[in-house]
Protein backbone atom coordinates (compact mmCIF):
# COMPACT_ATOMS: atom_id res chain seq x y z
CA UNK A 1 0.00 0.00 0.00
CA UNK A 2 1.34 3.39 -0.95
CA UNK A 3 0.61 5.23 2.24
CA UNK A 4 2.27 2.55 4.30
CA UNK A 5 5.29 2.62 1.99
CA UNK A 6 5.51 6.36 2.38
CA UNK A 7 5.33 6.05 6.16
CA UNK A 8 8.03 3.38 6.32
CA UNK A 9 10.30 5.32 3.98
CA UNK A 10 9.95 8.44 6.12
CA UNK A 11 10.65 6.47 9.28
CA UNK A 12 13.79 4.97 7.78
CA UNK A 13 14.95 8.38 6.56
CA UNK A 14 14.40 9.99 9.96
CA UNK A 15 16.24 7.23 11.82
CA UNK A 16 19.18 7.27 9.40
CA UNK A 17 19.35 11.06 9.62
CA UNK A 18 19.34 10.95 13.41
CA UNK A 19 22.18 8.43 13.55
CA UNK A 20 24.28 10.27 10.96
CA UNK A 21 23.72 13.57 12.70
CA UNK A 22 25.07 12.53 16.08
CA UNK A 23 27.72 9.97 15.14
CA UNK A 24 29.26 10.79 11.77
CA UNK A 25 28.77 14.51 11.22
CA UNK A 26 30.34 15.83 14.45
CA UNK A 27 33.70 14.81 12.99
CA UNK A 28 33.16 17.27 10.14
CA UNK A 29 31.40 19.96 12.14
CA UNK A 30 31.80 23.72 11.75
CA UNK A 31 33.55 24.69 14.95
CA UNK A 32 32.12 27.79 16.62
CA UNK A 33 33.90 27.06 19.86
CA UNK A 34 32.50 24.39 22.10
CA UNK A 35 30.83 21.78 20.01
CA UNK A 36 30.45 22.11 16.28
CA UNK A 37 27.41 23.09 14.28
CA UNK A 38 26.38 20.19 12.10
CA UNK A 39 23.82 20.11 9.30
CA UNK A 40 20.47 19.30 10.83
CA UNK A 41 19.65 16.20 8.81
CA UNK A 42 16.44 15.34 10.64
CA UNK A 43 15.14 18.82 9.92
CA UNK A 44 16.05 18.42 6.26
CA UNK A 45 14.18 15.12 6.08
CA UNK A 46 11.12 16.88 7.48
CA UNK A 47 11.53 19.66 4.90
CA UNK A 48 11.84 17.11 2.11
CA UNK A 49 8.72 15.37 3.38
CA UNK A 50 6.88 18.68 3.43
CA UNK A 51 7.94 19.43 -0.14
CA UNK A 52 7.20 15.97 -1.47
CA UNK A 53 3.99 15.08 0.32
CA UNK A 54 1.13 16.96 1.89
CA UNK A 55 1.18 19.34 4.82
CA UNK A 56 -0.69 17.06 7.16
CA UNK A 57 1.79 14.23 6.76
CA UNK A 58 4.72 16.65 7.07
CA UNK A 59 3.36 18.15 10.28
CA UNK A 60 2.95 14.72 11.83
CA UNK A 61 6.40 13.62 10.60
CA UNK A 62 7.92 16.76 12.10
CA UNK A 63 6.26 16.06 15.42
CA UNK A 64 7.47 12.46 15.68
CA UNK A 65 10.93 13.16 14.33
CA UNK A 66 11.31 16.01 16.80
CA UNK A 67 10.12 13.82 19.64
CA UNK A 68 12.73 11.24 18.69
CA UNK A 69 15.40 13.94 18.60
CA UNK A 70 14.24 15.08 22.04
CA UNK A 71 14.52 11.77 23.81
CA UNK A 72 17.26 9.87 21.98
CA UNK A 73 20.71 10.26 23.55
CA UNK A 74 22.68 12.56 23.83
CA UNK A 75 19.70 14.92 24.15
CA UNK A 76 19.44 16.43 27.61
CA UNK A 77 17.11 19.38 27.07
CA UNK A 78 13.41 19.48 27.91
CA UNK A 79 11.43 17.00 25.85
CA UNK A 80 9.07 18.54 23.32
CA UNK A 81 11.26 21.43 22.17
CA UNK A 82 12.47 19.86 18.93
CA UNK A 83 9.02 18.29 18.50
CA UNK A 84 7.48 21.76 18.49
CA UNK A 85 10.21 23.19 16.25
CA UNK A 86 10.07 20.46 13.62
CA UNK A 87 6.29 20.36 13.69
CA UNK A 88 6.24 24.07 12.90
CA UNK A 89 8.81 23.48 10.15
CA UNK A 90 6.69 20.73 8.60
CA UNK A 91 3.56 22.86 8.75
CA UNK A 92 5.06 26.14 7.55
CA UNK A 93 7.12 24.64 4.73
CA UNK A 94 4.21 22.46 3.66
CA UNK A 95 1.77 25.38 3.57
CA UNK A 96 4.18 27.71 1.77
CA UNK A 97 5.20 25.19 -0.85
CA UNK A 98 1.74 23.86 -1.61
CA UNK A 99 -0.19 27.13 -1.36
CA UNK A 100 2.11 29.57 -3.11
CA UNK A 101 4.32 27.69 -5.49
CA UNK A 102 1.42 26.22 -7.40
CA UNK A 103 2.24 22.80 -8.64
CA UNK A 104 5.94 22.40 -7.83
CA UNK A 105 6.37 19.73 -10.42
CA UNK A 106 5.15 21.98 -13.20
CA UNK A 107 3.96 20.06 -16.21
CA UNK A 108 6.75 17.55 -15.76
CA UNK A 109 6.74 14.16 -14.19
CA UNK A 110 5.57 15.50 -10.85
CA UNK A 111 2.08 16.62 -11.70
CA UNK A 112 1.11 13.10 -12.47
CA UNK A 113 1.77 12.12 -8.88
CA UNK A 114 0.20 15.19 -7.36
CA UNK A 115 -2.98 13.42 -6.44
CA UNK A 116 -1.13 10.57 -4.86
CA UNK A 117 0.72 12.74 -2.44
CA UNK A 118 4.28 12.80 -3.72
CA UNK A 119 5.81 15.21 -6.21
CA UNK A 120 9.16 16.06 -7.64
CA UNK A 121 9.98 19.70 -6.92
CA UNK A 122 12.68 21.75 -8.69
CA UNK A 123 15.96 22.01 -6.80
CA UNK A 124 15.85 25.78 -6.10
CA UNK A 125 12.48 25.34 -4.43
CA UNK A 126 13.84 22.52 -2.29
CA UNK A 127 16.87 24.62 -1.32
CA UNK A 128 14.75 27.64 -0.45
CA UNK A 129 12.49 25.39 1.61
CA UNK A 130 15.54 23.95 3.39
CA UNK A 131 16.91 27.42 4.17
CA UNK A 132 13.59 28.69 5.46
CA UNK A 133 12.89 25.50 7.37
CA UNK A 134 16.34 25.56 8.94
CA UNK A 135 15.97 29.13 10.14
CA UNK A 136 12.46 28.59 11.46
CA UNK A 137 13.36 25.31 13.16
CA UNK A 138 16.53 26.52 14.85
CA UNK A 139 14.85 29.74 15.91
CA UNK A 140 11.78 28.05 17.36
CA UNK A 141 14.01 25.61 19.23
CA UNK A 142 16.26 28.38 20.57
CA UNK A 143 13.35 30.63 21.53
CA UNK A 144 11.51 27.82 23.32
CA UNK A 145 14.70 27.30 25.31
CA UNK A 146 14.82 30.99 26.21
CA UNK A 147 11.16 31.02 27.24
CA UNK A 148 11.46 27.93 29.41
CA UNK A 149 14.79 28.95 30.88
CA UNK A 150 16.30 25.72 29.57
CA UNK A 151 19.23 27.33 27.78
CA UNK A 152 21.10 30.28 29.20
CA UNK A 153 22.60 31.39 25.89
CA UNK A 154 21.87 35.01 24.96
CA UNK A 155 19.95 36.02 21.85
CA UNK A 156 23.11 37.54 20.39
CA UNK A 157 24.82 34.18 20.67
CA UNK A 158 21.91 32.30 19.13
CA UNK A 159 21.88 34.22 15.88
CA UNK A 160 25.35 33.30 14.54
CA UNK A 161 24.68 29.64 15.30
CA UNK A 162 21.33 29.79 13.55
CA UNK A 163 22.95 31.43 10.50
CA UNK A 164 25.82 28.96 10.29
CA UNK A 165 23.32 26.14 10.71
CA UNK A 166 21.30 27.64 7.87
CA UNK A 167 24.34 27.71 5.61
CA UNK A 168 25.29 24.12 6.41
CA UNK A 169 21.69 23.00 6.03
CA UNK A 170 21.46 24.45 2.53
CA UNK A 171 24.66 22.65 1.54
CA UNK A 172 23.48 19.39 3.07
CA UNK A 173 20.07 19.84 1.47
CA UNK A 174 21.71 19.35 -1.93
CA UNK A 175 22.23 15.72 -0.96
CA UNK A 176 19.64 14.97 1.69
CA UNK A 177 16.52 16.36 0.04
CA UNK A 178 16.92 14.52 -3.31
CA UNK A 179 17.83 11.34 -1.43
CA UNK A 180 14.77 11.56 0.80
CA UNK A 181 12.54 12.44 -2.14
CA UNK A 182 13.84 9.46 -4.05
CA UNK A 183 13.28 7.18 -1.09
CA UNK A 184 9.76 8.40 -0.42
CA UNK A 185 8.82 8.32 -4.10
CA UNK A 186 10.12 4.85 -4.63
CA UNK A 187 8.38 3.56 -1.53
CA UNK A 188 5.13 5.30 -2.40
CA UNK A 189 4.97 3.96 -5.92
CA UNK A 190 5.82 0.36 -5.35
CA UNK A 191 2.19 -0.69 -5.37
CA UNK A 192 -0.19 -0.65 -8.29
CA UNK A 193 -1.36 2.78 -9.40
CA UNK A 194 -4.73 3.69 -8.05
CA UNK A 195 -7.75 3.97 -10.27
CA UNK A 196 -7.84 7.74 -10.00
CA UNK A 197 -4.23 7.98 -11.06
CA UNK A 198 -4.75 5.76 -14.05
CA UNK A 199 -7.60 7.92 -15.22
CA UNK A 200 -5.48 11.05 -14.78
CA UNK A 201 -2.61 9.64 -16.76
CA UNK A 202 -4.84 8.65 -19.61
CA UNK A 203 -6.47 12.04 -19.65
CA UNK B 1 -22.83 63.71 -16.79
CA UNK B 2 -22.74 61.12 -14.14
CA UNK B 3 -19.39 60.08 -12.98
CA UNK B 4 -18.89 56.44 -12.65
CA UNK B 5 -17.92 56.09 -9.01
CA UNK B 6 -17.64 52.39 -9.08
CA UNK B 7 -14.12 51.21 -8.55
CA UNK B 8 -12.48 49.90 -11.64
CA UNK B 9 -13.05 46.24 -11.95
CA UNK B 10 -9.93 44.53 -10.83
CA UNK B 11 -9.11 41.37 -12.67
CA UNK B 12 -10.07 38.51 -10.44
CA UNK B 13 -6.89 37.04 -9.12
CA UNK B 14 -7.33 33.34 -9.00
CA UNK B 15 -5.08 31.88 -6.43
CA UNK B 16 -3.74 28.46 -6.86
CA UNK B 17 -5.89 27.25 -4.01
CA UNK B 18 -9.12 28.28 -5.66
CA UNK B 19 -8.00 26.86 -8.96
CA UNK B 20 -7.37 23.42 -7.65
CA UNK B 21 -9.25 22.51 -4.52
CA UNK B 22 -7.78 19.04 -4.60
CA UNK B 23 -4.36 20.37 -3.71
CA UNK B 24 -5.60 21.35 -0.29
CA UNK B 25 -6.72 17.88 0.56
CA UNK B 26 -3.42 17.40 2.40
CA UNK B 27 -3.79 20.46 4.61
CA UNK B 28 -4.06 19.42 8.24
CA UNK B 29 -7.21 20.49 10.05
CA UNK B 30 -6.69 23.31 12.51
CA UNK B 31 -7.63 20.99 15.36
CA UNK B 32 -4.73 18.65 14.53
CA UNK B 33 -2.19 21.48 14.47
CA UNK B 34 -3.55 22.82 17.72
CA UNK B 35 -3.49 19.37 19.30
CA UNK B 36 0.15 18.85 18.31
CA UNK B 37 1.22 22.27 19.60
CA UNK B 38 -0.56 21.60 22.87
CA UNK B 39 1.05 18.15 23.06
CA UNK B 40 4.49 19.75 22.69
CA UNK B 41 3.69 22.38 25.29
CA UNK B 42 2.33 19.78 27.69
CA UNK B 43 5.42 17.63 27.23
CA UNK B 44 7.73 20.56 27.93
CA UNK B 45 5.80 21.58 31.02
CA UNK B 46 5.65 18.03 32.35
CA UNK B 47 9.36 17.56 31.78
CA UNK B 48 10.24 20.90 33.36
CA UNK B 49 7.93 20.46 36.34
CA UNK B 50 9.16 16.91 36.92
CA UNK B 51 12.73 18.10 37.35
CA UNK B 52 15.00 15.25 38.34
CA UNK B 53 12.19 12.70 38.57
CA UNK B 54 10.58 13.69 35.29
CA UNK B 55 8.13 11.14 33.83
CA UNK B 56 9.94 11.55 30.51
CA UNK B 57 13.10 9.99 31.95
CA UNK B 58 11.91 6.35 31.69
CA UNK B 59 11.05 6.99 28.03
CA UNK B 60 14.47 8.52 27.44
CA UNK B 61 16.00 5.48 29.05
CA UNK B 62 14.09 3.02 26.88
CA UNK B 63 14.95 4.93 23.71
CA UNK B 64 18.54 5.14 24.86
CA UNK B 65 18.67 1.37 25.30
CA UNK B 66 17.65 0.96 21.68
CA UNK B 67 19.51 3.83 20.02
CA UNK B 68 22.68 3.62 22.11
CA UNK B 69 23.98 0.30 20.75
CA UNK B 70 23.22 1.42 17.18
CA UNK B 71 25.14 4.64 17.76
CA UNK B 72 28.04 2.62 19.15
CA UNK B 73 28.00 0.39 16.07
CA UNK B 74 27.93 3.27 13.59
CA UNK B 75 30.62 5.06 15.56
CA UNK B 76 32.89 2.01 15.46
CA UNK B 77 32.53 1.79 11.69
CA UNK B 78 33.02 5.51 11.13
CA UNK B 79 35.97 6.14 13.45
CA UNK B 80 38.73 4.73 11.21
CA UNK B 81 37.18 6.43 8.15
CA UNK B 82 37.27 9.78 9.89
CA UNK B 83 40.95 9.37 10.60
CA UNK B 84 41.70 8.73 6.92
CA UNK B 85 41.82 12.36 5.66
CA UNK B 86 44.70 13.07 8.06
CA UNK B 87 46.69 10.19 6.67
CA UNK B 88 46.00 11.29 3.11
CA UNK B 89 47.06 14.87 3.76
CA UNK B 90 50.41 14.00 5.29
CA UNK B 91 51.30 11.81 2.33
CA UNK B 92 49.88 14.06 -0.37
CA UNK B 93 53.25 15.58 -1.33
CA UNK B 94 54.99 12.24 -1.24
CA UNK B 95 52.56 10.75 -3.70
CA UNK B 96 53.34 13.37 -6.33
CA UNK B 97 57.12 12.96 -6.01
CA UNK B 98 57.27 9.22 -6.07
CA UNK B 99 54.83 8.32 -8.79
CA UNK B 100 56.27 4.94 -9.56
CA UNK B 101 55.94 3.96 -5.90
CA UNK B 102 52.29 4.80 -5.89
CA UNK B 103 51.09 1.31 -5.24
CA UNK B 104 53.52 0.82 -2.42
CA UNK B 105 52.73 4.26 -1.14
CA UNK B 106 49.03 3.50 -0.94
CA UNK B 107 49.81 0.43 1.09
CA UNK B 108 52.08 2.43 3.40
CA UNK B 109 49.50 5.12 3.72
CA UNK B 110 46.96 2.64 4.93
CA UNK B 111 49.40 1.26 7.46
CA UNK B 112 50.52 4.70 8.54
CA UNK B 113 46.98 5.88 9.13
CA UNK B 114 46.25 2.87 11.23
CA UNK B 115 49.52 3.10 13.16
CA UNK B 116 48.94 6.77 13.98
CA UNK B 117 45.45 5.93 15.13
CA UNK B 118 46.69 3.10 17.32
CA UNK B 119 49.49 5.24 18.77
CA UNK B 120 47.01 7.92 19.63
CA UNK B 121 44.72 5.46 21.36
CA UNK B 122 47.65 4.01 23.27
CA UNK B 123 48.73 7.47 24.37
CA UNK B 124 45.21 8.25 25.52
CA UNK B 125 44.98 5.04 27.48
CA UNK B 126 48.38 5.70 29.09
CA UNK B 127 47.19 9.18 29.97
CA UNK B 128 44.10 7.75 31.61
CA UNK B 129 46.21 5.30 33.62
CA UNK B 130 48.40 8.13 34.80
CA UNK B 131 45.31 10.12 35.69
CA UNK B 132 43.90 7.20 37.69
CA UNK B 133 47.18 7.02 39.60
CA UNK B 134 47.25 10.77 40.27
CA UNK B 135 43.67 10.91 41.46
CA UNK B 136 43.74 7.76 43.55
CA UNK B 137 40.42 6.65 42.13
CA UNK B 138 39.50 3.79 39.83
CA UNK B 139 38.42 4.71 36.29
CA UNK B 140 36.11 2.95 33.86
CA UNK B 141 37.41 3.65 30.34
CA UNK B 142 34.75 4.66 27.83
CA UNK B 143 34.57 6.19 24.39
CA UNK B 144 32.52 9.08 23.12
CA UNK B 145 30.08 7.68 20.58
CA UNK B 146 27.72 10.60 19.94
CA UNK B 147 28.02 14.35 20.22
CA UNK B 148 25.10 16.75 20.53
CA UNK B 149 24.98 19.49 17.87
CA UNK B 150 25.57 23.12 18.77
CA UNK B 151 22.05 23.92 17.63
CA UNK B 152 20.79 22.26 20.80
CA UNK B 153 22.68 24.87 22.84
CA UNK B 154 23.64 22.29 25.42
CA UNK B 155 26.98 20.52 25.46
CA UNK B 156 26.32 16.83 25.93
CA UNK B 157 27.98 13.68 24.63
CA UNK B 158 27.15 9.99 24.86
CA UNK B 159 29.58 7.36 26.20
CA UNK B 160 29.56 3.70 25.23
CA UNK B 161 29.47 2.47 28.82
CA UNK B 162 26.42 2.48 31.06
CA UNK B 163 24.96 1.01 34.19
CA UNK B 164 26.22 -2.44 33.18
CA UNK B 165 29.77 -1.12 33.61
CA UNK B 166 28.89 0.28 37.03
CA UNK B 167 28.17 3.87 35.96
CA UNK B 168 25.53 5.97 37.68
CA UNK B 169 24.35 9.57 37.33
CA UNK B 170 26.52 12.22 39.02
CA UNK B 171 29.82 10.45 38.46
CA UNK B 172 32.86 12.44 37.38
CA UNK B 173 34.14 12.03 33.82
CA UNK B 174 37.79 12.79 33.10
CA UNK B 175 40.12 12.59 30.12
CA UNK B 176 43.89 12.26 30.22
CA UNK B 177 44.18 16.07 30.11
CA UNK B 178 41.66 16.86 32.82
CA UNK B 179 38.02 17.21 33.81
CA UNK B 180 35.40 16.54 31.13
CA UNK B 181 32.05 16.70 32.95
CA UNK B 182 29.59 14.65 34.89
CA UNK B 183 27.11 11.93 34.00
CA UNK B 184 23.51 13.11 33.93
CA UNK B 185 21.76 9.91 32.92
CA UNK B 186 22.64 6.31 32.13
CA UNK B 187 21.13 3.43 30.22
CA UNK B 188 22.40 -0.15 30.35
CA UNK B 189 25.04 0.50 27.67
CA UNK B 190 25.30 4.26 27.33
CA UNK B 191 25.72 7.30 29.53
CA UNK B 192 24.97 10.95 28.78
CA UNK B 193 27.62 13.39 29.95
CA UNK B 194 27.11 17.10 30.60
CA UNK B 195 30.39 18.81 29.67
CA UNK B 196 31.79 21.46 32.00
CA UNK B 197 31.63 24.03 29.18
CA UNK B 198 27.82 23.80 29.18
CA UNK B 199 26.32 26.98 30.54
CA UNK B 200 24.35 25.13 33.20
CA UNK B 201 27.49 23.53 34.61
CA UNK B 202 29.11 24.80 37.80
CA UNK B 203 32.15 23.14 39.29
CA UNK B 204 33.87 23.96 42.54
CA UNK B 205 37.46 24.80 41.67
CA UNK B 206 40.56 25.90 43.50
CA UNK B 207 43.73 27.59 42.35
CA UNK B 208 46.41 24.94 42.62
CA UNK B 209 49.14 27.33 43.86
CA UNK B 210 47.44 28.97 46.82
CA UNK B 211 44.41 26.73 47.41
CA UNK B 212 41.96 29.63 46.93
CA UNK B 213 38.40 28.48 46.27
CA UNK B 214 36.00 29.55 43.57
CA UNK B 215 33.37 28.39 41.15
CA UNK B 216 34.08 27.44 37.56
CA UNK B 217 31.07 27.87 35.33
CA UNK B 218 30.63 27.03 31.68
CA UNK B 219 29.92 29.77 29.20
CA UNK B 220 27.76 27.92 26.77
CA UNK B 221 28.98 26.31 23.61
CA UNK B 222 29.91 29.54 21.93
CA UNK B 223 33.05 31.59 21.43
CA UNK B 224 36.39 29.92 21.05
CA UNK B 225 38.05 31.69 23.99
CA UNK B 226 35.77 32.48 26.89
CA UNK B 227 34.46 29.00 27.45
CA UNK B 228 35.08 28.59 31.18
CA UNK B 229 34.99 31.26 33.83
CA UNK B 230 35.99 31.24 37.47
CA UNK B 231 34.69 33.49 40.21
CA UNK B 232 36.77 33.48 43.34
CA UNK B 233 35.15 33.27 46.74
CA UNK B 234 37.70 35.57 48.36
CA UNK B 235 37.46 38.94 46.66
CA UNK B 236 40.90 40.05 47.80
CA UNK B 237 42.74 37.35 45.92
CA UNK B 238 44.06 38.35 42.50
CA UNK B 239 44.28 35.38 40.16
CA UNK B 240 47.31 35.29 37.89
CA UNK B 241 47.57 34.10 34.32
CA UNK B 242 48.99 30.60 34.08
CA UNK B 243 47.92 29.35 37.50
CA UNK B 244 46.48 25.81 37.36
CA UNK B 245 42.89 25.16 38.44
CA UNK B 246 41.81 21.86 40.01
CA UNK B 247 38.47 20.69 41.41
CA UNK B 248 37.95 20.90 45.14
CA UNK B 249 35.50 18.07 45.17
CA UNK B 250 31.95 17.51 46.33
CA UNK B 251 30.71 15.69 49.36
CA UNK B 252 31.22 11.95 48.86
CA UNK B 253 32.95 12.54 45.53
CA UNK B 254 29.68 13.13 43.72
CA UNK B 255 29.27 14.67 41.22
CA UNK B 256 32.92 15.84 41.19
CA UNK B 257 35.89 14.24 42.94
CA UNK B 258 38.69 16.41 44.28
CA UNK B 259 41.99 17.20 42.61
CA UNK B 260 41.12 16.78 38.94
CA UNK B 261 42.86 19.41 36.80
CA UNK B 262 40.40 21.65 34.97
CA UNK B 263 42.76 23.97 33.11
CA UNK B 264 44.89 27.06 33.55
CA UNK B 265 43.97 30.71 33.94
CA UNK B 266 44.10 32.34 30.52
CA UNK B 267 42.89 35.89 31.23
CA UNK B 268 41.88 37.88 34.27
CA UNK B 269 39.18 40.56 34.29
CA UNK B 270 38.40 42.91 37.10
CA UNK B 271 34.67 43.17 37.60
CA UNK B 272 34.06 46.73 38.88
CA UNK B 273 30.42 46.13 39.67
CA UNK B 274 31.06 43.10 41.85
CA UNK B 275 34.46 44.32 43.09
CA UNK B 276 35.77 40.85 42.40
CA UNK B 277 37.97 39.19 39.83
CA UNK B 278 36.81 36.96 37.04
CA UNK B 279 39.27 34.54 35.54
CA UNK B 280 38.84 32.94 32.14
CA UNK B 281 40.03 29.35 32.22
CA UNK B 282 41.70 27.65 29.29
CA UNK B 283 40.43 24.08 29.66
CA UNK B 284 42.99 21.31 29.52
CA UNK B 285 40.64 19.11 27.52
CA UNK B 286 39.92 19.70 23.85
CA UNK B 287 36.16 19.25 23.90
CA UNK B 288 35.87 19.01 20.13
CA UNK B 289 38.27 16.06 19.96
CA UNK B 290 37.02 13.95 22.86
CA UNK B 291 37.50 10.25 22.33
CA UNK B 292 38.70 8.06 25.18
CA UNK B 293 37.55 9.23 28.60
CA UNK B 294 37.43 7.69 32.05
CA UNK B 295 34.59 7.66 34.55
CA UNK B 296 35.57 7.80 38.21
CA UNK B 297 34.09 4.80 40.03
CA UNK B 298 34.57 3.35 43.51
CA UNK B 299 37.61 1.09 43.69
CA UNK B 300 36.76 -2.57 43.26
CA UNK B 301 33.96 -2.04 40.72
CA UNK B 302 33.35 -5.09 38.55
CA UNK B 303 34.18 -5.07 34.83
CA UNK B 304 36.81 -3.20 32.84
CA UNK B 305 38.45 -0.86 35.33
CA UNK B 306 41.76 1.00 35.52
CA UNK B 307 42.67 0.84 39.20
CA UNK B 308 44.49 3.61 41.03
CA UNK B 309 47.77 1.65 41.05
CA UNK B 310 47.73 1.63 37.22
CA UNK B 311 46.68 -1.99 36.85
CA UNK B 312 44.07 -2.71 34.22
CA UNK B 313 41.39 -5.34 34.77
CA UNK B 314 39.18 -6.43 31.92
Amino acid sequence: MNRRGRLIATLVAVLAALLLQVTVLPHFAWDVGGLGVVPDLVLLVVVATAVATDTRFATLTGFWAGLLLDIAPPADHLAGRWALALMVVGYVVGRLVHDNAGDPGGAGAGSRFGRLGTRRPPLPLALAAAAGGSFVGTSVFALSGLLLGDSAAAVGDLLPVALIALLLDVVAALVVVPATLGLVRRAAHDGLPRASQRIRVRA
Amino acid sequence: MAIDTRPPKAPVRRTSTSRDPERDSGRPPRSLVLALVLACAALMVVDKAGGDSSPVDPVRRVVGEIVGPVQAGVSTVVRPLVDLPGALRTNGGLRDDVRRLEAENADLRGRLGKAGYDDQRLAQLEGLRAMAGDLGYALVPARVIAIGPAQSFSSTVTLDAGSDAGLRPDMTVVAAEGLVGRITSVTAHTATVLLIVDDSSRVGGRIGDNMELGFVSGHGTLGTDDRLEMELADRNVVPKVGQPIVTWGSEGGSPYVAGVPIGTIGKVYESLRDTSYRAVITPGVDFTALDLVGVVVPSGTEGRVIEADGSYRS
